[in-house]
């Protein structure tokens, strides 16, 4: 008897969920009538300011957020939007209490190990994951579990999942100036190209860590905040920027479709203007 | 039930026709989602159109009108656009006036840079001409020089024509290149008497040699002003700064003065084209007519900028639209990564 009731409750959770994913699909129906973006980029602002509010302890406001951010996951890649990149920790980040940081750490691998089980999105979805930053900062076990996740991966082809750890975008593009630099040394020393000055823009955007993914279509910042904290400063010259006030974790569907809702409507006048150029 | 096959076409036909109208219904539901015009739950703030500024509208609007003629033209010093503003008196440090109310001396950004976006779109709706626009968006550029002047602000960083701009038609393009060689010339004596230093960035190799000449005039005369500086972005992008600097450095790589390991952000800092100015990193970007977007204008440097996004178009965009900028800035809480307790 006992086992039946908590079947038929099991049932109606069952239930209600099919009928939020119906809804859902029916939604992204009438989105995919316009353009959708091919690359969506999150900054996941005001973790820190949830857990206060909610006056939850400090740690949970990044768990709460990491629920968050998989569930922002699942409605893009159902939605069917090709890249998403997300900015879990930046270099400045490293300047925080040395507890926060260590926190922060252990649940980027508790994550990151999490991403290789069986039942994860990575399988539901055939996500390709890229780790990208300056992983040299990481301790070697978050690296070493960052690298598996890669080489896991790389096989998928889908969708794509771009991380953004230790990652600062003037970092990325001293990096790329470095090893543009390198390339035409050799070259030069091997006596094929004799003009070192003629950098062009291509062989500095060739060896930016993001090359892998086109430019963001839309970059999401949460909180409110309304700046870019160096991320994708060279990738998002063209992107149409979107700031909810909700806190990171609060984010939902509704910041999604608003997002691609104003995408869609300055769509035309952008591609106009890509073609003349 | 038996289903006859002639039944089966029948529901086949059915599905299919309900399938192409629910396709239609949902082509239409889309279509006034977006069409919903609902601010969007953000930080932007809204037009507001006050008394001052239509009269302002007005006035400019009639002497577009009158300077339209060729005769006209002549006889005017400088723009053809005429306000009562043209005359910028020369102010001393004692009249200078207090900032407005809301406003806290000790938060003002040292740099502020400003995308000077809706000329075009201000003229149509005035049912003016273009060029019209950009003479308009000259008078709301004078104006806020003056404000920054008064207010404190070390450096003023404006983008007037971008690499992207070079598509435009050939006729705006002179028209631009032209207005903007008469507006340095007419305006170098007030500049100077009014302290302000002038410089140039972005790729001059474009730009026809007359205008070269009186920039180069201009940055001379000026170069020793202290009170406010204003840079101005003519052929300019973030990627095209930043590539040069790439260029720069590669070559002091290849002279053996650098070691290619010791390439830092301090050294590309360097090397941009805003190292004319002490502050090169804006506090505050400031983009009017409602576009979200930083269009490719100073990518390094805004790595940690506060942004606003006005609606208002740029000759629209006022002192009430930069106090407005600015109470926005001062309240926010700029943590750079750390944690602000």
């Amino acid at each position: 008897m006992v086992d039946q009731i908590r079947r038929m409750g099991g049932g109606v959770s069952q239930i209600l969920e099919q009928i939020h994913g119906f809804a859902r699909r029916c939604l992204f129906r009438v989105i995919s009538m316009g353009p959708l973006p091919t690359h969506l980029a999150f900054i996941m602002d005001g973790n820190r300011r949830y857990a206060k509010k909610r006056g939850l302890k400090d740690g949970s406001g990044h768990k709460a957020g990491f629920s968050a951010l998989m569930s922002m996951l699942q409605y893009c890649y159902e939605l069917g939007i090709k890249y998403v990149t997300i900015y879990a920790f930046s270099i400045d980040n490293f300047r925080r209490k040395p507890e926060e940081v260590q926190s922060l750490m252990d649940l980027l691998l508790e994550k990151i190990k999490s991403l290789l089980d069986k039942e994860s999105i990575v399988h539901e979805y055939g996500i390709r994951v890229y780790f990208i930053g300056n992983l040299a900062l990481l301790s070697d076990q978050v690296r070493a579990a960052a690298e598996e996740v890669m080489e896991a991966t790389a096989k998928n082809s889908r969708v794509v999942l771009l991380v953004c750890v230790a990652y600062n975008s003037t970092d990325e593009i001293v990096q790329a100036v470095k090893r543009s630099c390198m390339n035409k040394l050799v070259k030069h020393s091997e006596g094929g190209d004799r003009d070192i000055e003629r950098i062009q823009l291509v062989d500095v955007e060739e060896n930016m860590q993001m090359s892998v993914a086109p430019e963001p279509d839309i970059l999401i910042r949460s909180s409110g905040e309304t700046r870019l904290s160096n991320f994708l400063l060279w990738q998002t010259g063209n992107s149409q920027l979107f700031s909810p006030d909700a806190l990171w974790p609060e984010i939902g569907l509704r910041h999604l479709v608003w997002a691609i809702l104003n995408f869609q409507r300055s769509h035309s006048y952008l591609e106009k203007m890509k073609k003349q150029l | 039930m038996e289903v006859v096959p002639s039944s089966q076409l029948y529901y086949t036909v059915c599905l299919l026709s309900l399938h192409n109208h629910h396709n239609f219904l949902i082509n239409q539901f889309h279509k006034r989602m977006i069409s919903l015009r609902v601010p969007a739950p953000s930080s932007f703030n809204l037009q507001r159109l006050n008394s001052q500024a239509l009269e302002r509208r007005w006035r400019l609007g009639r002497d577009c009108f009158l300077s339209f003629s060729p005769s006209c033209v002549e006889n005017r010093i400088g723009l053809g656009v005429r306000s009562t503003k043209s005359e910028m008196a020369p102010f001393t440090a004692a009249e200078e006036e207090t900032l407005p109310e809301g406003l806290q001396p000790e938060l003002m950004p040292k740099h502020v840079a400003v995308i000077m976006d809706g000329n075009g779109r201000w003229a149509k709706i005035q049912g003016l001409q273009p060029w019209d626009g950009h003479r308009a968006g000259v008078e709301a550029l004078r104006e806020i020089v003056e404000l920054c002047g008064k207010w404190g602000i070390q450096v003023l960083t404006v983008f007037a024509f971008s690499t992207d701009n070079w598509i435009r038609p050939k006729i705006e393009i002179d028209f631009l290149l032209s207005l903007f060689e008469r507006t340095l010339k007419s305006e170098l004596e007030t500049l100077a008497k009014n302290n302000v230093r002038i410089s140039i960035i972005g790729d001059s190799s474009k730009l026809p040699k007359s205008l070269l000449e009186v920039i180069n005039e201009v940055e001379e005369v000026t170069k020793n002003n202290t009170r406010l500086q204003l840079i101005v972005a003519v052929g300019y992008s973030g990627k095209y700064d930043v590539l040069q600097a790439c260029r720069g450095i590669a070559q002091r790589v290849k002279d053996g003065e650098i070691d290619v390991e010791e390439i830092d952000e301090g050294l590309i800092e360097q090397e941009l084209e805003t190292n004319v100015t002490e502050f090169p990193y804006p506090d505050l970007l400031i983009r009017t007519s409602g576009e979200l977007r930083v269009s490719n204008f100073l990518l390094w440097q805004l790595a940690y900028t506060e942004l606003f996004f006005a609606q208002e178009l740029w000759p629209d965009f006022g002192r009430n639209g930069f106090v407005e900028a600015l109470m926005s800035f001062q309240q926010r809480q700029r943590r750079f990564g750390g944690r602000k307790s």
